[in-house]
């Protein structure tokens, strides 16, 4: 038996770091909270965090630290699902925060309804990234696709914001066949739009055929457009381009706005089952309000996010100019209809790379 | 006990199988039952879905045939490698012994992101093949460099330890009876070092099937061409698709078994005749 | 003298009688430049490109990205991960070789295969299994969450996952090295009387020190430098869930290369460390 006496000594160590680390407290004076919320949103919460810390202080009395996870919001919704103990999710999309609610039981379904703006407190644009003077001369949709232009873009597998790049070309061919939004719901014209649908899946095929690399995540196409210099465009939210303008130098990119775009809308929400086992419902719902107060739309505009806010939209005009834009609901019939159409398996993404192979 | 094993005058046998086996199953076997579990909710008809879907076998088809060329790559260099560090004295071999690790140390997605950056069309390596037509990143031979570089040290590593204790004395003698040099590696060497250089290949293989955060970066990931199996069990996942993403994975898991049985069968038989030889 | 051959035995056999020196030297040129040509496509340039990146703003900002106090806590998480883990394993891995190259029994390849199992495995899945285990929807996640225990997303999760992913490396580099040794010596030692521990340090150990500090070594590295597997049971909150290597990439995502690449640098430490300790080894073996 030589072994076990240091045996043991590992296991008891073990063990007790184990248990150890479980277990949590806190006292009554301050508060901690979770915000689970996707990547492009770090630096905008950074500073958020220390707003409404100060704020809840000077209002209550009471200290709270804001504790931050950022990763892909996918796999943000599903730690959720899986347990994570965010206390308020901020994520990239709705149809993210609905699966934590049919998947996890951890909300109800009606979160979408409980703060203003389908609880999306700021929004976004899909827009291009091209290099410095604009070489390949790219203004719109249909340059995309021209002979010799290549296209960078992450994969809407496994990107939230892929999927808006994705939805936003739709969206335009869609349109361009069209003409009006309202004979979408008009069965007089099903025809038209069966064609302007198919119309619109060829389009998108040929984007994705001219793009050499499809990233993971957001940042990643954006580093693979800059830093390594592939492609002639990248699709980007306008927050990441703004941001990549800014840290990446506007000696090497310049944004491009096309003629009509998505409203990219990132949803927030209070997950019931942790703030009521913690009893931080009270706080976390403050921390939600709190994005809507003059004070965290300057925050979202100054973080390139489009704040709801009129007066301060205008204010920050220079930064975000007004351009035609469609909602997934109005186009795609919400995110579930739009993800089982387009991204799920066998759906239209995954006929693009199928047909392209054979 | 006795007809399980042969008998041995060797202290410690029930103890450290025990412990081993207690170890194994604690940490390796029952989380794997969960991956099992969790495949066996879907049905039969799902699960040939999954295993014939052209995407799954086209990214099937690249990670094993990327991670045997990277292994067997491995296999070569790594010896070369293994064998200047142990037998040749030449400035700098001590530093260069201690950075085999590296790959290890540091984490893939760094090595991913660096090793793009040298290969890309517009890096130092890159920019010098682009001229006659090779392109390495964001194509198969970019997850094919970035699997010899992750597998590297298992080759290195399992070699030099061996080589170390190859007998000298048995290859001064065998000099000094005058056999050449090409009978002495043949005859001496390879014999002494085969069973590690296998463990290392199989060890760099098995790792280059499931390596994920360091091709990511430098494959390109189109479906079809240039989508790793990894890959495939993360796009699964995303979708909130744990039945899919666990069967992708015990799939890979049952191939990569099969595989490292296989080799470890051989090894076993070679040892046995090896040493019924040698007797 | 094991890391490399002494100087005075290289001597001797250049100067022995009847040996072609010529093509010795000419074999020696050709190993060490296919060597280093290898290496240098493969290993130096990605490491030259760490640092060149880390030290692109000088090294004020390089030193700069070591004082921010989530990068400290990533570097106290990811220490205190290997500290356990890595002793673990150990233990395990010199176990297991013994029984498997000191015996012959029934079953030995699967044993071995079993043990190879988790390098096979794509970290993605190292990771999900736990989540599998212990999430709020696998088999204990209820009565986890009842009792107040947090597994996944937290420390417990870190150290399970990591220690699985770097489960095979001390057994798998020394069984190897323990079935080409024999057991003659043991064997020798245990009939002249000497007890089970005694042999182990005094025989066994010395021949298969260079072996099990590889399988340290090696472990160590994967085990500090693990990302997938860690990236699906950390829950990444920051300053708090994140190791190194998910601490690099969050600085990566922020468009902060020097500090992601400072950070990545530091990891390539354990490679003086390396060369620290096969130096101690080396250098007490001579006296």
């Amino acid at each position: 038996m030589n072994l076990s006496p240091s045996l043991r000594t590992a296991f008891v160590t073990l063990l007790s770091i184990l248990t150890l680390a479980g277990c949590g407290s806190s006292d009554d004076k301050s508060v901690t909270l979770l915000n689970v919320s996707y990547d492009p949103t770090r630096e905008l919460y950074r500073d958020f965090n220390e707003d409404f810390a100060r704020q809840w202080q000077q209002q209550t009395g009471q200290r709270v630290t804001i504790k931050q996870s950022h990763s892909g919001s996918g796999s943000q919704a599903r730690a959720v699902i899986d347990g994570l103990d965010a206390d308020v999710v901020t994520l990239a999309l709705a149809y993210d925060i609905n699966s934590i609610q049919e998947k996890g039981k951890r909300l109800g379904a009606n979160w979408q309804t409980r703060f203003p703006n389908n609880s999306a407190p700021y929004t976004s644009t899909i827009v291009f990234l091209v290099r410095k003077g604009n070489p390949k001369q790219i203004r719109d949709w249909p340059d995309l696709v021209r002979e010799g232009v290549s296209v960078v873009t992450p994969n809407p597998k496994t990107s939230g914001g892929a999927r808006w790049n994705y939805l936003a070309a739709w969206g335009y061919e869609l349109h361009r066949q069209l003409g009006d939004w309202s004979k979408l719901d008009d069965p007089a014209n099903a025809a038209q739009v069966e064609e302007a649908q198919a119309s619109a899946e060829r389009f998108v095929g040929e984007i994705y055929r001219h793009t050499p690399v499809l990233d993971s995540g957001a940042r990643g196409a954006t580093n693979t457009f800059v830093q390594r210099e592939i492609g002639d465009v990248l699709i980007a939210w306008e927050n990441e381009a703004l941001l990549a303008l800014k840290e990446l130098g506007p000696d090497k990119v310049e944004i491009v706005i096309p003629s009509i775009t998505i409203l990219a809308e990132p949803p927030v929400a209070v997950v019931d089952t942790v703030v009521d086992r913690r009893g931080t419902r009270q706080i976390a719902e403050a921390y939600l309000q709190h994005l809507y107060s003059d004070a965290g739309q300057e925050l979202a505009a100054k973080h390139y996010f489009r704040p709801r806010k009129p007066e301060i939209l205008a204010k920050y005009g220079e930064l975000f100019p007004t351009l035609p834009t469609f909602t997934i609901d109005e186009v795609f019939g919400g995110w579930s209809a739009a993800h089982a159409k387009h991204f799920a398996d066998g759906g239209v993404f995954d006929r693009i790379y199928q047909a392209g192979a054979q | 006990m006795s007809s399980f094993r042969q008998p041995s005058i060797l202290p410690g046998f029930g103890l450290t199988l025990g412990f081993s086996v207690f170890f194994l199953c604690a940490l390796v076997l029952i989380p794997l039952a969960a991956l099992v579990m969790k495949t066996a909710t879907m049905g039969w008809d799902d699960f040939l879905n999954v295993l014939f879907d052209p995407r799954v076998l086209a990214s099937f088809r690249l990670s094993f045939g990327a991670s045997l060329l990277a292994a067997t790559l491995n296999g070569i260099f790594g010896f070369v490698i293994a064998w200047t560090l142990v037998r040749y004295d030449f400035p700098g071999r001590k530093l260069i012994d201690a950075l085999i690790d590296m790959p290890f140390a540091l984490p893939t997605a760094v090595s991913g992101i660096a090793l793009t950056a040298v290969f890309a069309e517009n890096g130092w390596i890159g920019e010098h093949l682009a001229p006659f037509g090779i392109k390495v990143a964001y194509t198969w031979i970019g997850v094919v460099v970035a699997l010899t570089l992750i597998g590297l040290p298992f080759v290195v590593r399992s070699i030099q330890p061996a080589l170390v204790e190859v007998q000298r004395d048995l290859e001064d003698a065998a000099e000094t009876l005058g056999a050449g040099r090409f009978t002495i590696f043949r005859r001496i060497i390879l014999p002494t070092v085969t069973p590690a250089l296998l463990t290392g290949f199989t060890m760099a293989f098995a790792r280059g099937v499931g390596e994920y955060g360091s091709v990511i970066f430098i494959a390109g990931n189109l479906p079809m061409k240039t989508e790793i199996a990894p890959l495939l069990i993360v796009i699964k996942l995303e979708q909130f698709d744990y039945v899919g993403a666990a069967a992708i994975g015990f799939l890979m898991l049952v191939i990569s078994f099969v595989m490292l049985l296989s080799i470890n069968l051989l090894q076993t038989w070679g040892r046995r005749r090896h040493v019924a030889a040698g007797r | 003298m094991a890391g490399g051959p002494s100087r005075a035995l290289l001597d001797e056999i250049a100067s022995r009688p009847g040996r072609d020196t010529f093509v010795s030297s000419v074999i020696k040129g050709a190993f060490i430049t296919l060597s280093l040509l290898f290496l240098a496509a493969l290993l130096f340039a990605p490491l030259i490109t760490v640092f060149a990146t880390a030290l692109s703003k000088g090294f004020e900002m390089y030193f700069n990205s070591f004082a921010d106090p989530d990068t400290i806590a990533a570097i106290r998480l990811t220490l205190i991960t290997a500290a356990i883990v890595v002793p673990t394993n150990t233990v395990f891995g010199v176990a297991a070789a013994w029984a498997i190259a000191k015996f012959e029994f029934k079953g030995k390849s699967i044993l071995i295969t079993l043990i190879d199992l988790p390098i096979a495995v794509s970290p993605v899945i190292s990771g999900l299994i736990y989540v599998l285990l212990f999430g709020m929807q696998g088999w204990f996640g209820l009565w986890l969450q009842e009792h107040d225990i947090s597994i996944v997303f937290a420390l417990p999760g870190i150290i399970l996952a990591t220690m699985f992913v770097t489960f095979p490396y001390v057994a798998r580099e020394l069984i190897p090295l323990m079935q080409q040794m024999g057991n003659d010596e043991e064997e020798a030692a245990i009939t002249l009387g000497a007890g089970g521990i005694m042999t182990f340090f005094h025989v066994t150990l010395p021949k298969i020190r260079w072996g099990l500090l590889y399988g340290v070594i090696l472990c160590n590295a994967r085990a500090m430098g693990e990302f997938g597997a860690v990236s699906v049971v950390s829950g990444h909150i920051r300053g708090l869930t994140t190791t190194m290597p998910l601490h690099v990439e969050i600085l990566y995502q922020e468009y902060n290369f020097v500090g992601a690449f400072a950070v990545a640098s530091l990891l390539t430490l354990l490679a003086v460390l390396t060369l620290i300790i096969k130096s101690l080894i080396e250098w007490r073996q001579k006296t």
